[in-house]
């Protein structure tokens, strides 16, 4: 649930980026080409992202400082203020040149809530959810991976059902919930369970060092990365299990059959290799969702992160720092696909070549 | 007794045919009864279609399933105003003191307002159904015409349409509809639009590629050769041999579409004057239940949201399978 799309979504998308790589072709020289084009892809949907930005917290609130002070008793001469103080007394043009510019020379303003620059608490919180994230998406690419293959290789099998299955219901559940039923079951403790976990924040300030900051932050890492792998890794099966069975039909696993290499030879060497490729794609895409996604999971186990920062700035709201997270958001989301791209020739040599 | 069910359904069925008949003769031009007997051929075929589909979807185990707890939990929403009635909403006539432990009386508890938890369960489906619907409604409405404009016109145009698409589709969804609901005001429709608006690229890219492949057929030359127009062309060619896919594609945006709408009323973005779902979930973090280790009051919900996504999924999955043998989902 972490991402917006189904897993079907992102099988299809998969099959249609692998199509529209299969129509280019060209020397090695291609490649650079082909780097280029993307390169400069990215950079245009990233100035896309920050004219979005633009508009999306200028245009659409009409009075951003009434939506920011909504709820709150303030005076008119405190409302001109803060207009002045964002620049929002200048007309729109003008607005509009000052905010690319300073957005452009990694400015994106100041906080209302904390009085900071958005890219000072930005770039504080940023290592907790690249731990936190980072470590979710190994574990749930390999968990995907794994039972993707099993599944594939035995279709249509009890076990290939179950797998499905279950992956597909963990899919289903809202990771936040999962996550609150965690912090229930295992932090609070039920009945016979004790309180075996944290229930949140990333270290229990005891003063530790060495050795023992990294189990206490280890300990305080496996219910939110629990939440995450659970719902998540139904993406990664999903598209190894169609893409495994895509190659199942292949001439080729015929031959290295009939060559008499034993099945899990046939699967390990010749099959799996070809089918990681889009799956590998797909995780890399997945990166990028995971960090917005983490939103409701930083929330729920309060994660020191760029998640509960965003839920910080929303209850505020806190424009500037709504506005700069969602900027870092598609940037990483951009800055991804764009690794995908990039890679996808190198892994694949039918493609881009 | 299967049988003469059947039996009584043909017979019904032989009657409709007789009235049409009927009315074709008293019709009376011969021009009159040969349209009626191809509309009636075309509903025929239509028919048959839907059979032949039916036929194939029973196969598919998962799906059946799927569509079954869909009918009951459709059901348990449409006939929530007899059952449990709108007052189960009033914060200030609640029949129960705050949160109470679940009883003969309140089978699931109560919650900080000493409202029946059962009630707004029940009450909360027909939003959360609603607010699904709509949004992906309105999701894969944008996306077909999108994709059907950009697969017809083809050149610059569709070229430009579709970068837009693909930057769309590189864009955290979630992320994008929570800014969103944030800047617009709190209401179902604000939810309903930030989800449909930002979740639409999937679908243009499938309809693109649909209307590509359909126009390269020749009937579509014929038409246009008889001097069917642009509009002709996309509304009464490419648009029945898209309906499929677009079928296929609303069943599983609908359960995106759920976990979406309870994410953001989670957040609190959503209307705050309604009951869903989401914000039974917040209004129970909000109540301390997490610190108290009140599960009965956070499971039940949450426990919704997940059989209605998993129910939709399969529905799409199977409807998917049956319409698409190619893209292997189902397999």
């Amino acid at each position: 649930m972490t991402t917006a799309s189904t897993p079907a979504d992102v099988a299809r998308a998969d099959q249609a980026r692998a199509t529209d790589g299969a129509s280019r072709t060209g020397s090695s020289l291609g490649y650079l080409r082909h780097a280029a084009g993307k390169l400069g892809g990215a950079l245009v949907s990233l100035l896309a992202v920050l004219v979005t930005s633009f508009f999306l917290f200028r245009i659409i609130p009409g009075d951003p400082v009434k939506a920011m002070t909504h709820g709150v008793p303030t005076t008119a001469e405190q409302l001109a203020t803060l207009r002045r103080q964002f620049g929002l007394d200048l007309p729109l043009w003008q607005q509009f040149t000052d905010y690319c510019a300073k957005a452009l020379s990694g400015d994106l303003g100041t906080s209302f809530q904390f009085r900071a620059p958005v890219g000072d608490l930005i770039a504080e919180k940023l290592p907790a959810t690249l731990l936190l994230t980072g470590v979710a998406v190994v574990i749930y690419s390999a968990l995907g991976l794994w039972l993707g293959t099993r599944s594939a290789w035995r279709h249509g099998g009890l076990g290939d059902k179950l797998n499905t299955g279950i992956a597909l219901t963990l899919w289903s559940v809202p990771s936040f919930w999962l996550g609150l039923l965690l912090i229930i079951v295992f932090s609070v403790g039920m009945g016979p369970i004790p309180g075996l976990f944290p229930t949140g924040g990333m270290e229990s300030g005891t003063g530790e060092t060495g050795f023992g900051y990294v189990l206490d932050v280890a300990h305080h890492l496996v219910l939110p990365v629990v939440t995450l792998v659970a719902v998540g890794y139904a993406q990664t099966l999903l598209v190894m299990r169609s893409s495994l069975l895509d190659e199942m039909g292949g001439d080729y696993l015929t031959t290295a059959r009939a060559k008499g290499l034993r099945d899990d030879v046939v699967r390990r060497r010749h099959a799996v290799p070809n089918a990681l490729l889009p799956t590998v794609t797909m995780i890399f895409i997945n990166l990028g969702h995971v960090a917005a996604g983490s939103i409701l999971v930083e929330t729920v186990f309060s994660w020191p992160g760029l998640g509960g920062l965003f839920y910080q700035a929303l209850s505020v709201p806190d424009l500037p720092l709504v506005q700069g997270l969602f900027v870092v958001f598609a940037g990483a989301m951009i800055l991804m696909n764009l690794i995908a791209d990039l890679l996808y020739p190198l892994l694949d040599p039918r493609v881009g070549r | 007794m299967t049988t003469a069910k059947k039996t009584e359904k043909k017979t019904e069925t032989t009657k409709t045919t007789e009235t049409t008949e009927t009315t074709e003769a008293v019709g009376g031009t011969k021009a009159a009864k040969t349209s009626t007997t191809a509309t009636s051929l075309v509903w025929q075929r239509r028919r048959a279609s839907v059979a032949r589909f039916w036929k194939q979807y029973r196969t598919h185990r998962a799906g059946l399933y799927g569509l079954a707890a869909l009918a009951l939990i459709a059901l348990l929403a449409a006939t929530a105003p007899l059952t449990v009635g709108a007052d189960v909403q009033s914060v200030t006539e609640a029949p129960g003191t705050a949160l109470e432990s679940p009883s003969a009386e309140f089978p699931l508890g109560t919650d900080q307002f000493g409202r029946s938890l059962l009630g707004l369960l029940i009450w909360g489906a027909r939003i959360s159904l609603l607010v699904g619907l709509l949004a992906a409604a309105l999701s894969v409405a944008i996306g077909t015409v999108v994709g059907i404009i950009a697969g017809h016109y083809g050149g610059w145009f569709s070229t430009v349409v579709m970068r837009i698409t693909d930057w769309f589709l590189v864009m955290p969804t979630l992320v994008l509809a929570i800014v969103l609901a944030t800047v617009m005001s709190r209401s179902m429709w604000t939810v309903v639009l930030a989800i449909g608006v930002t979740s639409w690229p999937t679908t243009a890219r499938l309809v693109r590629a649909q209307t590509i492949a359909v126009e390269s057929r020749p009937y579509i030359e014929r038409a246009t050769a008889l001097g069917g127009g642009h509009g002709h062309v996309m509304s009464r060619h490419v648009l029945p041999n898209v309906m499929p896919l677009v079928l296929a594609q609303t069943t599983l945006c609908i359960s995106t579409a759920i976990l979406t709408e309870a994410t953001l009323a989670f957040l609190g973005l959503g209307d705050p004057t309604v009951v869903s779902w989401g914000g039974m979930l917040q209004d129970a973090r909000e109540a301390g239940a997490v610190s108290s280790g009140h599960w009965w009051y956070l499971a039940p919900p949450g426990l919704a949201i997940a059989l209605v996504a998993l129910a939709f999924t399969l529905c799409g999955r199977a409807v998917e399978a049956v319409l698409n043998p190619k893209l292997g989902v189902g397999r």
